[in-house]
């Protein structure tokens, strides 16, 4: 007698816990406002990514194509996988002194880690982060940026 | 006349053979090749072979300096980044003494908690695909991704931090996380409570794992079994109750135990510290005291000649930093002792004579991460 009480018991339990389960779906299937899916590449135009967003290392420029960079370099000793490269020129000051300044900020993204440490390092904050994260490309070497724009030069009250 | 030649009939039923389960299997949740040896559908050893995804993050540790090991630990367990990068922040501030503001304490250890719960959602989510309800992933992703905008928000990355360094935070916490994470603790609450429904109280869920893979107490000990897995034996491992670090021992919390040590035990196990690390954030949350969000630092961290060691409680188990220094800016030998690492070794023991489908199940509630095993 008991054992087949308990038979029965066992097949109310069973389909009680299914019909549990499916009312949590069945509740989500009739209600479409909790939707969480983002269409992606459709919403583009609107999707704006968070203020601290880590995209890409970039230096900044103002509207006179200008940065805060001094080629100091140090931002390259930090780095703990060489994705900065700093290649530093020098020029003749007018008081006859040799000024070093930055020729070249190259910075490989593809290597680049995102730890942040060049950014907390740089003693100008010349780096920041950028939001761009679409960073797909074909060839390789379209990863390896030159982060200082052509002809761009130092703001005047940057001191070492 | 053709020779006959009689092969021996072998009784198939009988034979033991070996079959690769990995690297590339969905229930491995990563690069990890088990060379299980069955008989019909009972196991009857197995082997894991490890080194799929094995990277040298212990020899790269000796040519960083310290604020740069930090981002290597990300990469070790990447579902508790911050935990792993709290490891090594306290190695050096404890070998430093540097006492750090009471703020990053706070901090630390609601990101911690945070990150704990997120780890123990993508492994329900898993667990429950391993079991065969492809729901479940759906359901856990959603919540996941509330705590991972928070961290987007704050940090900046959703996955790989590198939020902490030594003496404290790389920024500050963005002025919005306080009033999202106590959004996030009230809209979790009642969603966890759709997670007993679908897969908890399922009977073919709980048939499958109650009784089946069974670790005693005292091979959880000699297996070195931590975390969930190891106090669902009943094996009292919490390092953040036994040697809190932070401000766990500001904040009252239960450590939750459990006795048979089955598959079904370590499940409940994570899911009632979700409710755990829910309560110890909602101590905290409201009570971050102001101040700065880093102590001073040398430019330049050396540590005193000598050795350290420094253990925090990951969200899969005990991670051990063993760190030689020789007095220079990088350490001479980095060695982690990572808690995947030794919960794997206790797999072949608990899955002998189990089916084949149950050593999923197992390997499920063990919760893996392979890039940890590795490193
Ligand atoms: S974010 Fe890190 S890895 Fe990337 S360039 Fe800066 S220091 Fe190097
Ligand atoms: S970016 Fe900053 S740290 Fe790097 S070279 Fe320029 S000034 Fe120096």
């Amino acid at each position: 007698m008991n054992s087949i009480f308990e038979y029965f018991a066992d097949i109310f339990h069973t389909v009680k816990s299914l019909l549990t389960g499916m009312k949590v779906t069945g509740r989500y299937f009739f209600s479409p406002g909790e939707i969480v899916t983002q269409q992606y590449p459709e919403n583009r135009k609107t999707l704006k990514m968070y203020d601290r967003f880590k995209g890409e290392v970039i230096m900044p420029h103002n509207d006179h194509n200008e940065h805060r960079c001094t080629g100091c370099g140090i931002c390259e000793t930090a780095c703990p996988n060489g994705t900065i490269e700093i290649i530093q020129a020098r020029i003749d000051m007018p008081d006859g002194k040799k000024k070093r300044i930055i020729d070249k900020h190259i910075y490989h993204l593809g290597m680049c880690t995102f730890c942040g440490l060049c950014i907390k390092a740089c003693p100008s904050d010349a780096l920041a982060w950028g939001q761009e994260f679409e960073h797909a490309v074909f060839d390789r070497s379209k990863l390896t940026k030159t982060l200082n724009q052509p002809g761009s030069s130092i703001i005047k009250d940057i001191v070492e | 006349m053709k020779e006959v030649i009689n092969l021996p009939v072998k009784n198939i039923e009988e034979e033991e053979y070996h079959i690769n389960m990995g690297p590339q299997h969905p229930s491995t949740h990563g690069v990890l090749r088990l060379v299980v040896s069955l008989q019909g559908e009972i196991v009857k050893s197995l082997k894991p072979h490890c080194g799929y995804i094995h990277r040298g993050i212990e020899k790269m540790c000796e040519k960083d300096t310290y604020p740069q090991i930090i981002h290597l630990t990300d990469r070790m367990d990447y579902l508790s980044a911050h935990i792993n990068n709290h490891a090594v922040c306290l190695l050096v501030e404890n070998a430093l003494e540097v006492e750090v503001p009471e703020r990053v304490k706070y901090i630390r250890t609601i990101i911690d908690e945070l990150n704990r719960i997120a780890s123990h959602q993508l492994w329900w989510c898993s667990f429950g695909m391993d079991m065969g309800g492809l729901t479940c992933y759906f359901y856990g992703l959603r919540d996941r991704e509330k705590i991972l905008d928070i961290f987007e928000e704050s940090f900046g990355s959703r996955l790989l931090h590198s939020y902490y360094t030594p003496g404290g935070l790389m920024m500050d916490i963005h002025p919005n996380f306080q009033a999202n994470v106590k959004a996030f603790i009230k809209y979790f609450r009642k969603k966890i409570k759709d997670y007993d429904d679908l897969l908890t109280g399922n009977v073919i869920m709980q048939l499958r794992t109650k009784g089946v893979g069974i670790l005693s107490r005292e091979d959880a000990i000699s297996y070195g079994v931590t975390g969930p897995s190891g106090r669902a034996s009943g094996f009292a491992c919490d390092v953040r109750k036994h040697h809190p670090y932070g401000v766990y021992d500001k904040v009252d919390f239960k450590e939750i135990m459990g006795t048979k040590g089955d598959t079904f035990e370590r499940y409940m196990m994570r899911m009632n510290e979700m409710h755990e690390s829910m309560k110890i954030i909602e101590q905290l949350i409201d009570n971050i005291p102001a101040g700065d969000y880093s102590a001073k630092m040398k430019a330049v961290i050396k540590l005193p000649a000598g050795e350290y060691y420094q253990r925090v409680e990951a969200s899969r188990g005990e991670l051990g930093v063993y760190c030689i220094s020789d007095g220079n800016k990088t350490p001479y030998r980095m060695k982690f002792r990572s808690p995947n690492f030794s919960n794997l070794s206790a797999l072949d023991h608990i899955s002998r004579g189990v089916k084949i489908a149950d050593l999923v199940a197992i390997g499920g509630s063990l919760d893996y991460v392979i890039p940890d095993i590795d490193r």
